[in-house]
């Protein structure tokens, strides 16, 4: 908040107030205001993430505003110790199969719920929209407990089958919206030219719905690499993904370097950077946490 | 569900049967024909994986596994103060934090309306905290806030404070932890709804000689009220479900100790799977009152087209 109203007297006065006088008035101090408290925020997030790196690079850190010297001896620590080559593999396994099994279900589902009237569609609209309005670790408690007593918990299967639950209702949610900017007639078409229903499918709708199955497919993979609670919940040893390993070491923190630690935190990061510089591509980032509305105005 | 059992039997006996309009015909005219077949999966899915450990739980809590009535788990966690402060505790973490990153969006949103250079930049960098998560975070937040950290160095140097400030492994660490992930959250949300308002009827006030101030709180604000309803029901339920950073920047067993490390605790170190479900339900029922509340308030707000009268 320091700076936030430090700048704020400072900066009031030198835009000159004739100039544009409607503009000065709606809040050139108040502008600057909420750019002082925008920085201030970055500035500590930079210094959230930037400690992390710093530390991981360091030989010794304590007392000091900058480590006594830099090695990278430690992400080779991490690499043995957390033994993440096997981490890393698992939450490759994890990601790939929660995006490929949650499209397959939740891409017809969704088609069904754009194109279709029946009766009970309110229900079923209120099914997908449950899991992702509940957060993960109230019905992740029961969820365990059922795949603990089938004897799935602690393995790659239940890992698997709960991140699950989330994605697949996030992909209903994703696509049905770009379904319903597909021109219906264009199916109907289609199948005027005698096309059968997978044909419909495969050459018709999949073409056009490409964006729309992109940017579910992006998101599911960075909700799922970055989903603690319920991998939490369900990993045991050897099922862990780079998440929870990460929360595991965190929390168990004195038994390794602090800089181990850190090292593990930067690949996190560096995974969840280069997953989010391949998904900007593709998506909007506001879709991260809602649909967007400018889609459909365009 | 009833329209994915009779789907398939609609479909066959229209060949058999000529005489009657066939029933295939009738159902379709009612919506309902072979491509519910696709919904199918979907709905397994959830039935299986949501519904049926939702009230596999919600039974189970009923069970207590050291007896004593059917009621005996929810006795138990609210007669142990303990066990009942989580709820408070969780509610003085959770409503603070999403009120403020909720409050504190609205001007940023505001100012940042409209298009300008770097503003795609700006919503990235935004959505970073979202992506890397509340692990990373916290583990950012030992460090930062730690009594060595740069935070605490900067304000030693300027003399701002004597000693250290304690900021980890207690309330604030979480809190702060909390605005970090969820204040990017509240923005993206918010200045979502706010682009949703059409510009124009903020010029209309301004040309009828309407000052800043009175045009934002005369038509943004109410126009934009129900969608920071529901910014805000989200924003709560992300900070009411904290986990992580409540075990690894809070005080775990004594200031932080809410209700979903009451629920984890019951439920994996002690094994009573009866008791976490129960506290786990109790969780859900709290949340579902606030977002209830807040949702009724909502409906009593203007809801309609924020968009001018002319397109």
């Amino acid at each position: 908040m320091a700076t936030a109203t430090a700048t704020g007297p400072t900066t009031a006065t030198a835009p000159a107030p004739g100039a544009r006088p409607r503009r000065a008035l709606s809040g050139t101090p108040g502008r600057w205001l909420v750019w002082g408290v925008v920085a201030f925020f970055f500035v500590n997030l930079a210094g959230v993430i930037l400690s992390v790196v710093v530390s991981s690079v360091s030989t010794t850190w304590f007392d000091s505003w900058f480590p006594d010297g830099f090695t990278s001896h430690w992400y080779g620590d991490a690499w043995s110790d957390f033994s993440l080559g096997h981490v890393l593999l698992v939450t490759a396994e994890v990601a790939a199969f929660v995006v490929v099994v949650s499209l397959l279900i939740g891409v017809p589902a969704s088609y069904v719920l754009a194109r279709r009237d029946f009766p009970g569609k309110k229900i079923v609209m209120l099914l997908f929209l449950l899991p992702v309005l509940i957060p993960p670790i109230t019905y992740g408690i029961p969820l365990a407990t059922v795949l603990y007593k089938l004897h799935l918990a602690g393995t790659l299967t239940g890992v698997l089958l709960i991140n699950l639950v989330p994605a697949v209702p996030f992909v209903v949610l994703t696509v049905t919206p770009f379904i319903e900017q597909i021109d219906p007639r264009l199916e109907a078409a289609a199948r005027m030219c005698g096309a059968p229903t997978r044909k419909v499918f495969s050459r018709v709708l999949a073409p056009l719905l490409v964006p729309g199955i992109l940017a579910a497919a992006v998101l599911i993979l960075v909700r799922t690499v970055g989903m603690f609670e319920l991998t939490f919940l369900a990993a045991g040893p050897g099922s862990d993904t780079l998440v929870v390993a990460l929360y595991n070491s965190v929390f168990a923190a004195g038994i390794r370097a602090q800089q181990s630690v850190d090292a593990m935190a930067v690949i996190y990061t560096g995974f969840m950077v280069v997953l989010l510089v391949i998904g900007l591509r593709f998506v909007n980032p506001s879709q991260l946490v809602t649909r967007v509305k400018e889609e459909a105005t365009k | 569900m009833t329209a994915t059992v009779t789907a398939p039997t609609g479909a066959s006996p229209a060949r058999r049967d000529h005489q009657r309009p066939a029933l295939r015909h009738r159902l379709a005219e009612r919506g309902i024909d072979r491509t519910l077949v696709l919904l199918v999966p979907g709905v397994l899915f959830i039935v299986l994986l949501f519904v049926y450990p939702f009230l596999y739980g919600l039974q189970l809590s009923f069970q207590p596994q050291s007896g004593g009535g059917f009621l005996a788990n929810y006795k138990a966690f609210f007669a142990d103060p303990y066990q009942r402060n989580t709820i408070w505790l969780t509610l003085r973490l959770g409503l603070p934090a999403a009120v403020l990153n909720v409050v504190v969006s609205v001007p940023i949103a505001y100012a940042m309306r409209g298009a300008f250079r770097g503003k795609r930049t700006l919503t990235t960098l935004l959505v970073l905290p979202i992506t890397l998560g509340t692990v990373l975070t916290a583990d950012g937040l030992l460090n930062y806030l730690g009594p060595n950290g740069w935070f605490n160095r900067v304000l030693t140097g300027l003399h701002i404070v004597d000693q250290p400030v304690t900021l980890i492994h207690n309330y604030t660490g979480v809190f702060l932890s909390l605005i970090i992930t969820g204040f990017p959250f509240a923005f993206l949300l918010t200045s979502s709804y706010l682009s949703g308002i059409d510009p124009s009827l903020d010029r209309a006030a301004a040309t009828l000689g309407a000052p800043a101030l009175q045009r934002f709180s005369k038509i943004t604000l109410p126009l934009l009220m129900p969608g920071l309803a529901v910014t805000f029901c989200l924003s709560f339920v992300l900070a009411f479900s904290v986990f992580p950073s409540a075990q690894l920047v809070g005080n775990p067993s004594g200031s932080t100790h809410v209700i979903s490390i009451a629920a984890y605790h019951a439920a994996f170190d002690q094994f009573d799977y009866s008791m976490g479900s129960a506290v786990a339900m109790i969780m859900a029922v709290v949340m579902l009152v606030i977002i209830g509340l807040v949702l009724a308030g909502r409906s009593r707000l203007y809801v309609g087209s924020t968009s001018g009268g002319k397109g």
